[in-house]
């Protein structure tokens, strides 16, 4: 009923603005199209410097309103840099902002119909082209520069001592892979991938038709899904693929990202700052969580697609991953040699959560001989 | 033809010369309803279906937007009118999740494709390159004619996908495989993607006829006198967005013909290592996805400049028309243009800087993409000194023109930031893109297009458009795109992802549902004041002011020495002579001096 109710609302003001716009036209018959013409240019003109003033009061406004709930502090050390070119990128081209729009519109206003004024014939005049040709290539080369020098740093190898976690996308959700005590992930190929109990298809076993041998370092291999642990002050790079479609890792409050691509592994480091815990009272909002958002469309379900990032202190890190049975006795829960009562036949991922609480001093630290790990 | 005239108006002097052309058009013998209206061969006729057409794909359009804002606004209420509407797609008034995407993508390719490149450049360059060069007709009226009947079959085929079961495609309107090429991975990449594709392909074709067409008959059939640089910065502007679609398109082409055999030929140009969840590992191995997003691009970023450029021409002209003044800089304008137009083929992979680029080849699309920038600014600051001492009628046009400078500095000033490959790496597939893309190319590329209807209304039809309807609809407009858009950018800078269907379950972006709410609101009111314009483009069609002199802008240019309702064939006597550039407002104290009006003794000549 509401409906209907509205769209009689709407035409009848539908009606009501088309009888004046037709009666509009009367008038100016009437009192001569000349004369009308000049009061609706008298009444555009002064509209155009109310849409200035409005306006550059609404940018304001809105800033005022908005501004806080984006530019919360990076919660990464790279993007520290992406936060200080965001401020240099807008002091540049929030000046040029302002002052063509301010050009723009006083102009319009200043230089309407007059019978007064004769316009200035200026064709051209090649000093001032020159100007504006050189001064903005100028500015622009300064920003590239700024740019491709954190470019190289985003994308330049990670440092020796990151931690490396495996990132795989799939409709719709993430798995994160750790490359065990090995400190190496082991192989895997997409034709071994068994949603049961491997699902990034880790080669545990000879197989003849694909020609393909056992790789014991997939044995160690920790798997785990939606929720993520790295270490604050730790460099952690992301290597990053796709079991079906291209998705993307979005790290908004890291200020990073890369799409996850089927059969072409991408790469992706940064250093966290703050634990969850410490953003949580950062933030004041006791339900923070570092998410991971899938940034290219990849279905249906893209917009559920979320994975959690747990930043937590290093000795946090190595309580939760201690507590982590590799993957491979999940699926083949009589070679767990821990294993005298048979493990429960959930994915080992499965606790996650509660192991993050659990602070023990059982630190098993990693070698940090080899962090050359294989891919495939 | 009761109402045409000879060319001879006191400002100018159509010179008689020869005796070709005899009067070709003006007695067009026996047309009937169907060789004038439906398959006709006239230019202005041809400009004026596609028009129409486009103006048909911007209310669908349009109105997607309108349903897909609803569900961003209200995503946990229901409105049964939209079960009404849309059947299944919204059980209980509560748009799916798979409907919410097909929305989303059918309204960015219709509103890229169908509107702001057949609409506006179909349009305007059909209507304006012969009348404005002095031509008769295009240099092939036949392909002309089959340029719109290619468009309107590919746009029957888009509207069919609409009907099928699994729906239309729904993967954006970049169709990246392997999204697009697995119907197993989404339901809309079944029947839906394969009418989409050949929808695609057929609109291939139109562009290409329609833009050899445009191409030849600018460098051909000028009449005396029109030399290139004594051209309107229009035609050029149509000329170079006729060289990127010709260029272009058949790369997009190539690609899409790749896609079409991954879909149904059992190939792997772009399939590797996937394993879909319910069907398991497909067969295909060593091709690359990334190789489509080249192919695509190659296209994808000359196309926004075959949208915005016929605006910058049309623009050009009427700032300068409205301002009585010449335009400022026409030899750094028409560089400009040729600048832009070089570069756009060279700034593709600034869409794909986080696809797994190679950071070293990522580098060079950076400073190529921001060395684009310079020749936008030329053009904004040559506008703006245009406008400066002139003296300014604001003409529904004019309104729309300085919208289109406003918009266009808005939208292209954050291109800075996004081609920035470091803050691309933040910013890329946010909300910040879906506000630059909006202001820059759909905003100010529709700014364009309504600038051009204000201002040749009266050469379509010998009717003036309703003024005060016309000014309601720009100050709405104007002041609901910025309120639309210009909060996008805070969205986006705190990462909100595009093309979501519901963010409530996101702890970093639920922040904006407020917010949300009001751009829909925003959005709704825009798209009704748009259906305001509708009327009154249809009702002025027949009840409109008539048009009482030939000339109704004072105007240099000889789309205005024609009858007030041209004929096939545009001019009734001779094609009048050109002895001048198009841009003699204000000179020696005079008005305006047409291009048909000879030099003078002693005058000073710019071109």
């Amino acid at each position: 009923m509401s409906t209907f109710f509205i769209i009689a609302v709407l035409i009848l003001l539908f009606v009501v603005i088309f009888q004046i716009a037709k009666a509009s036209e009367y008038v100016a018959i009437l009192k001569g199209e000349e004369k009308s013409r000049k009061q609706n240019n008298k009444i555009n003109g002064f509209l155009m410097i109310a849409f200035l003033v409005l306006g550059l009061v609404g940018v304001y406004y809105c800033h005022e309103i908005l501004g806080g709930r984006v530019l919360h502090e990076s919660a990464s050390k790279e993007g520290e840099k992406v936060d200080e070119m965001l401020h240099i990128t807008l002091a540049v081209t929030g000046i040029v902002f302002i002052i063509t729009q301010i050009l723009l519109f006083w102009f319009a206003y200043k230089y309407q119909e007059s019978d007064k004024r004769k316009v200035f014939f200026f064709p051209h005049n090649n000093t001032m082209e020159v100007v504006w040709t050189v001064v903005p290539a100028i500015v622009l080369s300064i920003l590239v520069v700024i740019g491709l020098r954190n470019w190289f740093i985003f994308t330049g190898d990670a440092p020796k001592d990151a931690l490396i976690v495996e990132v795989t996308g799939k409709q719709f959700g993430w798995i994160f892979r750790y490359p065990g005590k090995d400190n190496q992930f082991g192989k895997k190929y997409f034709r071994n991938i068994d949603p049961s109990n491997n699902n990034l298809g880790l080669i545990w076993a000879d197989n003849k038709e694909l020609n393909q041998k056992a790789d014991p370092a997939t044995f160690d291999d920790i798997v785990a899904d939606n929720t993520m642990y790295v270490i604050k002050n730790r460099p952690v790079k992301l290597i990053i693929g796709s079991r079906d479609v291209i998705h993307d890792v979005g790290l908004p409050h890291f200020r990073l990202k890369m799409d996850a691509v089927p059969g072409i592994p991408t790469t992706l480091w940064f250093t966290p700052k703050f634990t969850t815990a410490e953003m949580k009272e950062k933030t004041g909002n006791s339900n923070f969580q570092y998410e991971i958002a899938c940034d290219q469309v990849c279905g249906a379900g893209h917009y559920s697609m979320k994975g959690v990032i747990e930043v937590v202190e290093e000795d946090e890190y190595y309580a939760w991953i201690a507590k982590q049975k590799p993957y491979y006795y999940g699926a083949f829960p009589e070679k767990d040699p821990s294993a005298t009562p048979p493990a429960p036949g959930g994915a080992p991922s499965s606790s996650p959560d509660s192991a993050a609480k659990v602070t023990t001093a059982s630190v098993t630290p990693m070698s940090s001989g080899n962090q050359n790990s294989k891919l495939k | 033809m009761s109402n045409e005239q000879i060319v001879h108006t006191g400002t100018s002097h159509g010179t008689i010369h020869g005796a070709d052309d005899h009067g070709h058009g003006a007695h067009h013998h026996h047309e009937t309803f169907i060789t004038k209206y439906i398959f006709s061969q006239d230019h202005k006729m041809i400009a004026k279906q596609f028009l129409i057409t486009g103006m048909t794909w911007a209310v669908l359009g349009g109105l997607m937007s309108v349903l897909f804002r609803i569900q961003l606004a209200y995503p946990d209420q229901n409105f049964p009118i939209l079960e009404t509407l849309l059947g299944h797609w919204a059980k209980g008034g509560h748009i799916t999740a798979e409907a919410y995407y097909a929305l989303v993508t059918i309204h960015g390719t219709v509103m890229v494709f169908f509107v702001l490149t057949a609409g506006l450049s179909g349009t305007f360059s059909n209507f304006l390159i012969p009348l404005q060069v002095g031509a008769r007709d295009m240099a092939s009226p036949f392909m002309n004619m089959l340029s719109y009947w290619f468009f309107f079959t590919s746009a029957l085929i888009m509207l069919s996908s609409l009907f099928v079961e699994t729906g239309p495609f729904s993967g954006g309107w970049t169709a990246y495989p392997p999204l697009s090429a697995l119907g197993s991975a989404s339901p809309g990449s079944k029947t839906g993607m394969d009418l989409w594709l050949i929808s695609m392909a057929l609109f291939v074709v139109s562009q290409l006829l329609g833009g050899l067409n445009y191409i030849a008959t600018i460098l051909n059939m000028r009449t005396k006198g029109m030399s290139m640089t004594r051209l309107p910065l229009t035609i050029w502007a149509f000329f170079f967005t006729a060289v990127l679609g010709v260029l272009s398109f058949p790369v997009l082409l190539s690609g899409f013909i790749l896609l079409i055999f991954d879909r149904n030929f059992g190939t792997s140009f772009y399939l590797s290592d996937i394993f879909v969840n319910g069907i398991g590992a497909l067969p295909n191995e060593g091709g690359s996805p990334i190789l489509y997003q080249h192919l695509f691009w190659f296209l994808g970023h000359p196309e926004v400049y075959i949208i915005i450029l016929p605006g910058m021409g049309m623009v050009s002209e009427i700032l300068s028309t409205n301002s009585r003044k010449p335009i400022f800089g026409y030899m750094a304008m028409i560089g400009s243009l040729f600048a832009i137009a070089i570069l756009s083929f060279l700034v593709w992979a600034h869409h794909m800087f986080v696809s797994g680029l190679n950071p070293f080849l990522g580098s060079f699309f950076v400073l190529l993409t921001l060395l684009i920038a310079v020749p936008s600014a030329i053009k904004v600051f040559n506008w703006l000194t245009t406008l400066w001492r002139g003296n300014i009628r604001f003409t529904p046009a004019m309104l729309y023109s300085i919208g289109f400078v406003s918009m266009f500095i808005s939208g292209g000033l954050t291109g800075i930031w996004l081609g920035n490959s470091a803050l691309d790496i933040h910013l890329h597939d946010t909300y910040f893109i879906i506000a630059h893309f909006h202001l820059v190319m759909g905003v100010a590329g529709i700014f364009g297009m309504y600038a051009g209807i204000y201002h040749w209304y009266p050469k379509m039809f010998g009717r003036y458009m309703n003024n005060t309807l016309a000014y309601i609809h720009f100050w709405v407009t104007f002041a609901g795109a910025y309120l639309i858009f210009w909060p996008m950018h805070y969205e986006g800078l705190a990462g909100m992802p595009r093309r979501y269907y519901d963010y409530t379950n996101w702890e970093s972006f639920k922040m904006f549902a407020g917010l949300n709410v009001f751009i829909s609101i925003v959005a709704i009111i825009v798209f009704a004041v748009q259906l305001l314009f509708l009327f009154n483009f249809f009702y002025s069609m027949y009840k409109g002011r008539k048009v009482a002199s030939q000339n109704p802008w004072g105007s240099t240019t000889l789309e205005w020495t024609t009858p007030i309702n041209p004929g096939h064939g545009n001019w009734v006597g001779e094609i009048p002579e050109v002895h001048r550039w198009a841009y003699d407002y204000g000179k020696d104290g005079k008005d305006f001096i047409a291009q048909t009006t000879p030099v003078g003794a002693g005058e000073t000549v710019n071109h």
